[in-house]
């Protein structure tokens, strides 16, 4: 009998737009890009120059904070062009493929017999170490620490958020095979949860802690799930690994080569064929969605939590959907006194309530202006988790580290906050909030 | 569109470097008051919810309609007339007050955001309101005004605006003209405003010892045929916009249903020990008591902000206004000071709340050694 933990709070955006389950093969990029702006708190340094020759899996730079972790070229070909931003910070390195595809010779131990040590190089070397995230704070895991558990949520609840049995189809060999060496990682349990009634083959995996989740959006993010399994209190070191990113680890064991193909959704009101394609990571946008019209945002990412990408950028190495929604940049007449039912609402002010099974169509708009803090008892209504929203933003907002350490920093990435963020009518950034409160811990600490 | 054409061609002259560019903040009022701006969303989520603080605001100001309605025909009824005269009456009692309140508070209120380069807050639109139905009738305007001006500048400008006071604006103007202007507040002085008619409210009966509620039945103080201040009279009408503000979840159930379950509680402590001679359920009927659970005790930035703290917060209000009811027969009314302390201790039951959320916390720590 399988473990089920039920969330009440929460919510689940209709959109318009979802992915059909049909497989699409994108064509070859014109270039992909590795940028450590994807990445928290990575100071980037490179390792290669504009003509450099690289293979899959060269590195091409790595993080000054900590020299063994590696960023890797997901393809090979010439590095034809490095991308810097204001004051010479690296925005990308941008690698033009060959036909070849060379594949860089990297020694793959067997994670059931090989030391410790020997797994960590491997995932070093690989770049693929990148891919594991460590919290508290959302950082790539530090190599020299052991975490006290492993968690892989097996589903994404976000709106239009792609479906990894889907997904992960034929990758069930890859997907054990990389769960089994996570294990070696921490002295802890392997923690993998999956929606219930959407189990797939996860409930046939062994040498893991298994259990289902139910309820609304964020009942797929890692950090709830985290935090009504085992908590984070202050000192704990947990890491999360992506469940796509742990089938690439599978296949990397499993082939003994590095292959950084995946299948993302592309979804949204504005995308012309809503469906799954194969891509590689750090694939030209332009490669996945063709000519995007301006009036169009390119999201790589969910709606919730992505980035904006332009249409001549890459999708972010994290990533596994492109959402296409138009932009919001009009003008609406007396809008906050209109019945606005082509808008959704939570709040009964409007009228979302009488269609409850309604797909919105939505756009970038506010919705408003940004005000100070007004209602109360609303965002605590979207974080299934035991913590008090507005008394932590307010705790970092003053800067004070006790409080935030103190009301739960520890236990949320900005991620988790999305929902409060959607709802609020106050417009306050909460992610950037939350983005800002984490760094300014990781400076002090 | 015309007037967003308009609007656009105006827009430069209040931008920064604009010949009006101080007025900066009341054009950009007045425009996001037109049309809901085109900013879009810069970080974080990519979409919104279409709920904003106007819309929230005017919800609020929806809800008083029913009772402002009900008290203008109230206050003609009063005075003698009938139908639809008694209302003309009453409309034209309580409309110099409305416009005192809300010219006097919004011309703060914009050279506030002027001076602070802000947006212009939506907060007042209902404070305004508020001012005027919970002053006595024929309470002169100057009164209002002054009131309003100490509730904007001191009660909420000297905190840093709105979400950031400590106390109920409204309740402060209120507070403020009982105190610096008593013998317009309260007492007998108060109805000789109207035509000649005189009497006093249900309350100055309950204030003294041994009171009967006799001349006021229960049903004409649900109804709301009973003198008082305009917004007060209608319980009734005062539970049209309750339905409609928890429906709408823009006020908390919890704080409204535990400020009558504390005034339901202490009042039937009250009687069954003597005190007092009526049921427990008229002081939920008469004076400002569900006015102020519904529409002040509510106000979210003022109460208690956590659920746990709600529920305390509203009890202790509606056992506080009975308390001073009863027990100081200088003030017949308790609601609103009742309202005003629990604002003060609001922060208090809070920090308790929060507190028990760090405990909680800091004992994974002891697990896990």
């Amino acid at each position: 009998m399988s473990k089920n933990i039920k969330l009440r709070k929460g919510l689940d955006i209709k959109l318009v737009g979802k992915a059909e389950a049909r497989l699409e093969v994108a064509p070859m990029a014109k270039s992909y890009a590795v940028s450590p702006l994807d990445y928290e708190n990575v100071t980037p340094k490179l390792l290669v120059k504009v003509g450099d020759k690289v293979e899959v899996g060269s590195a091409l730079f790595f993080d000054k904070n900590n020299p063994r972790i590696l960023f890797t070229s997901p393809v090979s070909g010439v590095v034809s062009a490095i991308n810097r931003g204001e004051k010479r910070k690296l925005l990308n390195v941008a690698v033009e493929p060959d036909q070849a595809q060379q594949v860089k010779e990297i020694k793959v131990v067997n994670p059931a017999k090989a030391e410790r040590s020997e797994i960590v190089e491997m995932l070093l070397e690989s770049g693929l170490w990148t891919r594991i995230v460590e919290r508290p704070y959302g950082i790539v895991a530090n190599p020299d620490a052991t975490p006290k558990a492993i968690f892989v949520s097996a589903f994404d609840s976000a709106p239009l958020a792609p479906d990894y049995n889907f997904v992960l189809k034929e990758e069930k060999a890859n997907v054990e095979a990389g769960l089994a060496l996570l294990a070696r990682l921490t002295n802890g349990k392997v923690h993998l949860s999956a929606r219930k009634g959407a189990e797939g083959y996860m409930e046939s995996i062994k040498g893991v802690e298994y259990r289902t989740f139910e309820g609304k959006h964020p009942v797929g993010n890692v950090g709830v799930q985290i935090h009504h399994i085992d908590r984070i209190a202050k000192g704990d070191i947990v890491w999360t690994v992506n469940i796509q990113d742990v089938a690439i680890m599978g296949r990397f064991v499993n082939t003994g080569k590095l292959d950084m193909s995946k299948i993302i959704a592309v979804a949204g009101s504005e995308a012309q064929k809503p469906c799954y394609k194969r891509i590689i990571s750090g694939a030209a946008v332009e490669s996945i969605v063709g000519k995007v019209s301006e009036s169009v945002r390119i999201i790589s990412g969910d709606v919730l939590t992505g980035v904006t990408t332009a249409a001549d950028g890459y999708i972010a190495a994290q990533a596994n959907m492109i959402t296409l929604i138009p932009e919001g940049n009009v003008y609406e007449l007396l809008g906050w006194a209109m019945p606005r039912t082509h808008r959704f609402s939570v709040s009964r002010a409007y009228f979302s309530w009488l269609s409850p099974g309604k797909e919105y169509k939505l756009d970038t708009n506010l919705n408003g202006g940004e005000r100070p803090f007004v209602v109360t008892g609303l965002y605590e209504e979207y974080l299934p988790m035991d913590i008090y929203v507005s008394y932590l933003l307010k705790a970092i907002l003053v800067k004070d580290l006790d409080k935030m350490e103190n009301l739960g920093l520890y236990e949320v990435l900005p991620e988790d906050l999305a929902l409060c963020e959607f709802v609020d009518p106050s417009k306050i950034e909460m992610q950037q909030i939350v983005r800002d409160g984490i760094n300014l811990m990781i400076k002090e600490s | 569109m015309g007037l967003r054409n308009f609007v656009d061609k105006i827009k430069p002259t209040f931008s920064k470097g604009g010949k009006l560019s101080f007025l900066h903040s009341t054009f950009e009022g007045f425009e996001t008051f037109l049309f809901v701006p085109n900013t879009t969303t810069k970080k974080g989520a990519h979409i919104r919810d279409c709920n904003d603080i106007k819309r929230v605001m005017i919800v609020v100001v929806l809800a008083l309609i029913p009772a402002l309605l009900f008290g203008m025909w109230n206050i003609g009824y009063f005075a003698g007339k009938t139908g639809l005269s008694a209302f003309w009456f009453g409309f034209l009692e309580v409309l110099p007050m409305i416009i005192v309140s809300y010219v006097v508070g919004l011309s703060i209120e914009f050279a506030f955001a002027q001076k602070r380069g802000h947006e212009i807050n939506e907060g007042f639109l209902v404070t305004g309101l508020l001012i005027p139905m919970i002053m006595p009738i024929g309470v002169p305007l100057w009164i209002v005004g002054l009131s309003t001006a100490f509730a904007v500048i001191i009660g909420k400008e000297v905190f840093g605006g709105t979400g950031m006071n400590v106390f109920n604006p409204a309740l402060l103007a209120r507070a403020f003209a009982f105190f610096a202007y008593t013998p317009h507040m309260s007492g007998e002085k108060v109805w000789y405003a109207v035509d000649g008619v005189s009497g006093a409210t249900a309350l100055d009966y309950m204030g003294q010892p041994g009171a009967t509620m006799e001349g006021f039945s229960a049903c004409d103080a649900f109804l709301g045929t009973i003198p008082g201040c305009v917004g007060e009279t209608s319980t009734l009408a005062i539970l049209l916009g309750a339905a409609l503000l928890l429906f709408t979840g823009v006020a908390s159930w919890r704080i409204m249903l535990s400020v009558f379950l504390g005034g339901l509680a202490f009042g039937y402590l009250f009687d069954i020990t003597g005190w007092t001679e009526y049921p427990a359920y008229y002081h939920l009927l008469v004076g400002g008591f569900a006015f102020g659970a519904v529409f002040m005790a509510t106000d979210p930035v003022t109460s208690a902000q956590t659920n746990t703290g709600k529920w305390i917060y509203g009890f202790m209000v509606g056992a506080l206004a009975v308390c001073v009811r009863v027990m100081n027969p200088a003030y017949p009314e308790g609601m609103m000071l009742a309202i005003l302390f629990m604002n003060a201790l609001a922060p208090l039951i809070d920090y308790f709340v929060v507190e028990r959320n760090v405990a909680r916390r800091k004992r994974l720590i002891k697990n896990v050694k």
